[in-house]
Order: structure tokens, then sequence, then C-alpha cells
């Protein structure tokens, strides 16, 4: 019986590239779909009534929403090939401590770096910044935030690298030149399938929000 | 040669993120050093063993630190297996998750952090929003004795030390009445299951001590 596995989401969401790369990882065979943020479908109201937001991984027809809690599914129902969380109970805690700093600190911040401008996109690219020195302090002389393994938080923030280089142009910053640790492991991330075929082109991310800022915010 | 485990908890008395935490210690039958910190003079090692956020709780097993909350639970869970508090079931453990977050987030900013900064009318319709977010924990509850069905779990120890043993002492204090009798049938039967449980019950701070500081981090959120 082929398990039913759609994921509802946003091509250039950072969070639903999680739960796809997770997916890929895991070389389960699911169905996406490309949600219209100003239009929501009524499976995605109705399988995340509470928060109303991608992604959603539904699985045998029940939804598992937020989605480092997907990632965490993802590898407990999928448990045999490429484990996404080391087998350590405190390498584990390590992992979860990480993706929930990432949640917590990058989410505001990201989001008025490109939707914002003058004092509140400042502060944002500072709050940023801070972020970026902690990540490369922590990822060090590792291949991966985890050590030599793949994992999740390297699934939690790679994403992220799709939206560097709009962050640079709108808020007139270098990652490339400041983060090299972030910069060579995110390289090495893509050289994984499952990243290089989830990431959106940094491009196609740029013009988008370039032309969300002229359009809504009025600049060129 | 059994060797005796080192386990230390640096905690505040009034704060549910770490009351959890000696919740699910005693539930599984873990000796434990208890700290109390300060929140306004965090301890030498307070900082250098948490240096990111600067707070509780801290767990140190055999002199490695554990962090957050949730993170903490799962940890026990994983390192001590007897009387599991996470469901074996992925599904069932996705869920308890997502609640979790909901509590700890949308529910505690809802019912606390937005409340503290509001006046009269918007704390009025920050506790409606916050009926609202309780009902899915209402929904859950039909049927089973505690949020993890038969005894406690991961997100009664969350849920429970969150709002019947905080936010409902803070909205004593602020003169709100939240849960009502009538809307949460449901919710007043698990709150008097789980004053059955000990090691629940021996983990609640003291009530009237507990909404003088609920009033007291009022002003303090209000001013920050």
């Amino acid at each position: 019986m082929v398990e039913e596995v759609i994921l509802l989401g946003y091509w250039a969401s950072m969070f639903g590239m999680r739960t796809r790369i997770a997916l890929e990882e895991k070389g389960v065979k699911y169905e996406y779909r490309e949600e219209d943020l100003s239009n929501k479908s009524s499976l995605l109201l109705e399988m995340n009534p509470i928060h109303k937001k991608i992604p959603v991984l539904l699985h045998k027809g029940k939804p598992i929403c937020e989605s480092i809690i997907q990632v965490q599914y993802i590898d407990e129902a999928w448990p045999d090939k490429n484990p996404i969380l080391p087998s350590d109970p405190y390498q584990r805690a390590q992992a979860r401590f990480w993706s929930d700093y990432i949640d917590k600190k990058t989410y505001g911040p990201c989001k008025a770096l490109w939707s914002e401008t003058g004092e509140k996109q400042e502060a944002a690219k500072l709050e940023f910044v801070e972020v970026l020195k902690t990540l490369e302090s922590e990822l060090g002389d590792k291949s991966f935030f985890g050590g030599n393994e793949f994992g999740l938080v390297d699934i939690a923030f790679i994403g992220y690298y799709s939206w560097f280089c709009t962050y640079e142009k709108v808020a007139n910053f270098s990652i490339v030149a400041e983060f090299p640790k972030v910069i060579s492991w995110a390289k090495r991330c893509l050289k994984r399938e499952s990243v290089a075929k989830v990431l959106p082109d940094s491009d196609k991310v740029l013009k988008s929000i370039s032309e969300y800022r002229k359009i809504i915010l009025g600049i060129h | 040669m059994a060797e005796k485990e080192e386990v230390k908890l640096l905690g505040i008395w009034a704060s549910p993120f770490s009351r959890r935490i000696e919740m699910a210690l005693k539930l599984k039958g873990i000796a434990y050093d208890y700290v109390e910190e300060s929140l306004d003079n965090k301890s030498p090692l307070l900082l250098a063993l948490n240096p990111i956020h600067k707070k509780v709780p801290v767990l140190v097993h055999n002199g490695k630190a554990i962090l957050e909350s949730h993170v903490v639970l799962e940890y026990i869970d994983e390192t001590w297996k007897h009387n599991p508090i996470l469901p074996q079931d992925p599904y069932d453990r996705s869920k308890a998750r997502f609640f979790a977050k909901l509590v700890d987030e949308q529910i505690f900013n809802a019912g606390f952090v937005s409340m503290t900064k509001a006046e009269q009318q918007g704390r009025e319709d920050l506790a409606e929003q916050t009926r609202e977010l309780i009902t899915y924990l209402e929904k859950e509850l039909v049927g089973k004795d505690f949020l993890g069905g038969k005894s406690v779990g991961f997100l009664d120890l969350v849920a429970g030390s969150m709002i019947p043993f905080c936010l409902e002492r803070g909205w004593e204090g602020m003169g709100l009445q939240v849960i009502t009798d009538d809307k949460f049938p449901e919710y007043k039967r698990w709150v008097k299951n789980l004053e059955k449980v000990e090691s629940v019950t021996d983990c609640i701070p003291p009530k009237e001590k507990h909404i003088e500081h609920m009033n007291f981090m009022v002003g303090r959120f209000r001013s920050s």
C-alpha cells in the first residue's frame, strides 16, 4: 500500500525547505503542492486551523505542523535510512537546542530584513549578524553542525542560504566576507542531492523580494 | 560497578519552565541537587552553562549541560527510559510537541506577556484569545485522564506547569476570569487529576506567594 505523503509549502520558505530536504534525505515519495499565500487553499486552512501557515505535512491524511516538528516526525516515521538526529541523548539535545536557537533568534529579524527599511531594518540586521557570529563560532572546524554527519541543525539553517544574497542586497552588508565558515558549510550542504534539489535559486529569491520592495515599499 | 550519576538542576521556584523539570525528575525517581537561581543576580555557574540565553532551567548531567525545558524533558526521557513521558507513536509525539509549543509560545504570550502591557479592555481581548487557544487543549482532553492518556506525560508537564499552576495565578492577581467553568469542563477535570499526582503537586509553587510574584512580574514586563 502506498503511503500517501503530501507537503503543502511555498517555494521560497526556508521552513518548507526543511521538511522537503528531510523527505528527500529519507527517499520518501511525496506530492508537493505549492500554496498561494494570498489565497490559501481550503486544505491548508483545514489542516492547520490554529496557525494557517505552511509547511503542512500530511501523512495518511493526518497533519503534522511546524517544520522542526515535521523533520523529527520524518526521522521517527522512516527510521531506517539517513538518520537526521544522532542516537546519543546528549547529542540529540544539542541538535534540538541549536535548531530551537535558530528558530527563536532568526524568525523576527529575517522577516524585518526584507520587509522593512530604515531603523527597523538596521536593528534586524544587527540581530541577524549576531546569530551568524554565534553559528560561525559553533560550526568551528566541523563539517556540519553535528560533526561529521549532516543532520537536524544543518537542515534547520541551510534554507536561509538561498536568502543570503537577498539580505546582503537589501540591507547592504556582506555575509560572504564576514562568515567564511558558514559559507563553506553551506556549499558543503549543497553537494547533497536533497539540498541541491530543494533550495531555490538565490537570484529568484532576490528578484521576488526586489519586486515586493518596489511595489509595496516603493524602493527601487 | 555502579557510578553515582551526578544530576543537578538550576531553577527558579516560580518558573513553570524549571518546575516542569522537577516534576519529570520526580516522576522518574531521579535524585538531583537543586540550585535556586535569582532573576536579578544570576550565578556565575548559570552564566557559564547557558551563555546564550542566560536562563533556567539548566540540567547538568555528569558534567554536561542541557538547556531549554522541552529539550531537557526529551533528554530526561531518552536517558532514563522507565516511566516514559513522551508517547511511542511518531504521530502522537508530533502532536505532543506541537501543543507544547502552542502552550509556551502563543498561550504564554496571549495569556501573560501581552496582557502585562495592555490595559483593561486589551486584557479582556487577550483573555478571549487565550480561551480560544486553550479550547484546543480542551478538545484533546475528551475521553482522557491526562493529555498523555492514562498517565501524566510530556504535554501534561508543559501545560500543567504553565496554565493551572502559573498563568491562573497571574490571572487571579490581575483580576481576570479566563478559564470559565461552563466552557472548560475537561480542563477542570484534568487539573483535578493532576492534583492527585504527587510528582506534580510536590513541585507546584505555593499559591499565595506565587500570586504575589506574578504581580511583581507584571510590573517588570510592563516596564521592559
